[in-house]
């Protein structure tokens, strides 16, 4: 067992090999749509779906749903995004299989609990998800995507993303190292 | 030529069922690289594992020149491709919450699903979180729906904002990502590599 735990971590794709691959996509995706790579727009996708369904008087009194409304035409769900999204829980799946790394698991530092791993996990969640409705679009669609369009602030929003947990990394060193 | 589905050269339909493919190669190679695991991906913030910086800035170029390149080539007319609009309060503000969140949480929403589609239990409650702060965003949309707007620029390009023509700065931007990978590859045998 020890053996396979350590061919798993250098299991891994060469990262410069990876990037570029990741770059083909992220190619592939503006090609063919003429937008970039996204995560976040998904979520929203979802949550509006969901608000419109479980308290539709609520939903059609939302400045946030009108303005959805107003620039995604029929089903929320029927969306470049979505679809993309349901093809990268397929596609991490088969990566999983592949490797051998499906497994179901809390994976954290052995200094921390699992339950102090899921508490920070589910904070940073909250707070990436609401981040990212602010700043339109997460690492994938504002960031990686907005600097190979070299947009000024998908730019701005990589280093701020970047920089700020640069600066907080150390706050947070026993979750991690 | 391309964009395809804005030229109508490809339906609707034909679009959505090449996000599903694209997907499929995105999921593929974030787990293939490793970005399906937190401890991987906050390396990079300890500098025991970098492999988030390498990807992710060798990725950005490949798209950034093949976009280029294809425009050369006539193959995608770029005054069709999709810029961020910038927002400069908001990508900035959203970048800083982001990043805190980051850190945190040890997921970007992206790789929570590469993360939940392997068995990630952490990835999946990540996910969870997504959902609870869009959720939040949105319910308390008119309290933030100023600073959400403010400072609108457009959607200047940075290469624009820098006075530099766009083969210039993309020149630049791989002398600065070279010069960042031999960082990263010096923080990598500087610091300990834990084991995970």
């Amino acid at each position: 067992m020890a053996k396979s735990k350590s061919q798993k971590s250098s299991n891994y794709l060469n990262p410069y090999i990876g990037g570029v691959l990741l770059g083909i996509v992220l190619l592939a995706a503006n090609f063919v749509s003429g937008r970039g790579l996204g995560a976040s727009g998904a979520i929203k996708s979802t949550v509006v779906t969901a608000v419109s369904a479980i308290a539709p008087n609520a939903a059609q009194k939302s400045e946030f749903v009108k303005e959805f409304r107003q620039s995604h035409e029929g089903n929320p769900m029927k969306t470049w995004l979505v679809f993309e999204m349901l093809g990268v829980l397929v596609g991490g799946f088969l990566s999983g299989a592949l490797s051998g790394r499906l497994d179901l698991k809390i994976e954290h530092s052995p200094k921390i609990s699992s339950r102090r791993r899921l508490v920070f996990a589910l904070a940073g969640g909250i707070l990436f998800g609401f981040g990212s409705q602010l700043g339109r679009g997460c690492t994938s669609g504002s960031a990686l995507s907005g600097m190979a369009v070299l947009s000024l602030g998908g730019f701005l929003t990589m280093m701020a993303i970047f920089g700020t947990a640069y600066m907080l990394a150390y706050f947070f060193r026993k979750n991690w190292i | 030529m391309g964009p395809l589905s804005v030229n109508g050269i490809i339906s609707e339909n034909t679009n959505l069922f090449l996000a599903f493919i694209i997907g499929i190669g995105f999921g593929f190679v974030l787990e293939q690289s490793g970005f399906s695991s937190s401890r991987k991906l906050a390396g990079v913030f300890y500098g025991y594992d970098t492999v988030v910086l390498k990807v992710f800035f060798t990725a950005a170029i490949t798209a950034m020149l093949g976009l280029l390149f294809f425009s050369l080539f006539g193959w995608v007319d770029l005054n069709l491709v999709y810029v961020n609009p910038t927002y400069l309060t908001s990508a900035v503000l959203g970048g800083i919450i982001m990043g805190a969140g980051f850190i945190m949480g040890g997921y970007c929403p992206g790789t929570s699903f590469c993360g939940a589609s392997i068995g990630k239990i952490d990835a999946i409650v990540f996910i969870g979180g997504l959902f609870l702060g869009v959720l939040i965003f949105g319910i308390g949309y008119r309290w933030w729906s100023e600073l959400y707007m403010a400072g609108f620029l457009g959607s200047p390009k940075v290469s624009e904002a820098l006075g530099l023509s766009d083969g210039i700065f993309a020149l630049l931007l791989i002398l600065v990502a070279l010069a960042m990978f031999w960082v990263a590859e010096w923080a990598e045998k500087k610091f300990p590599r834990a084991v995970y």
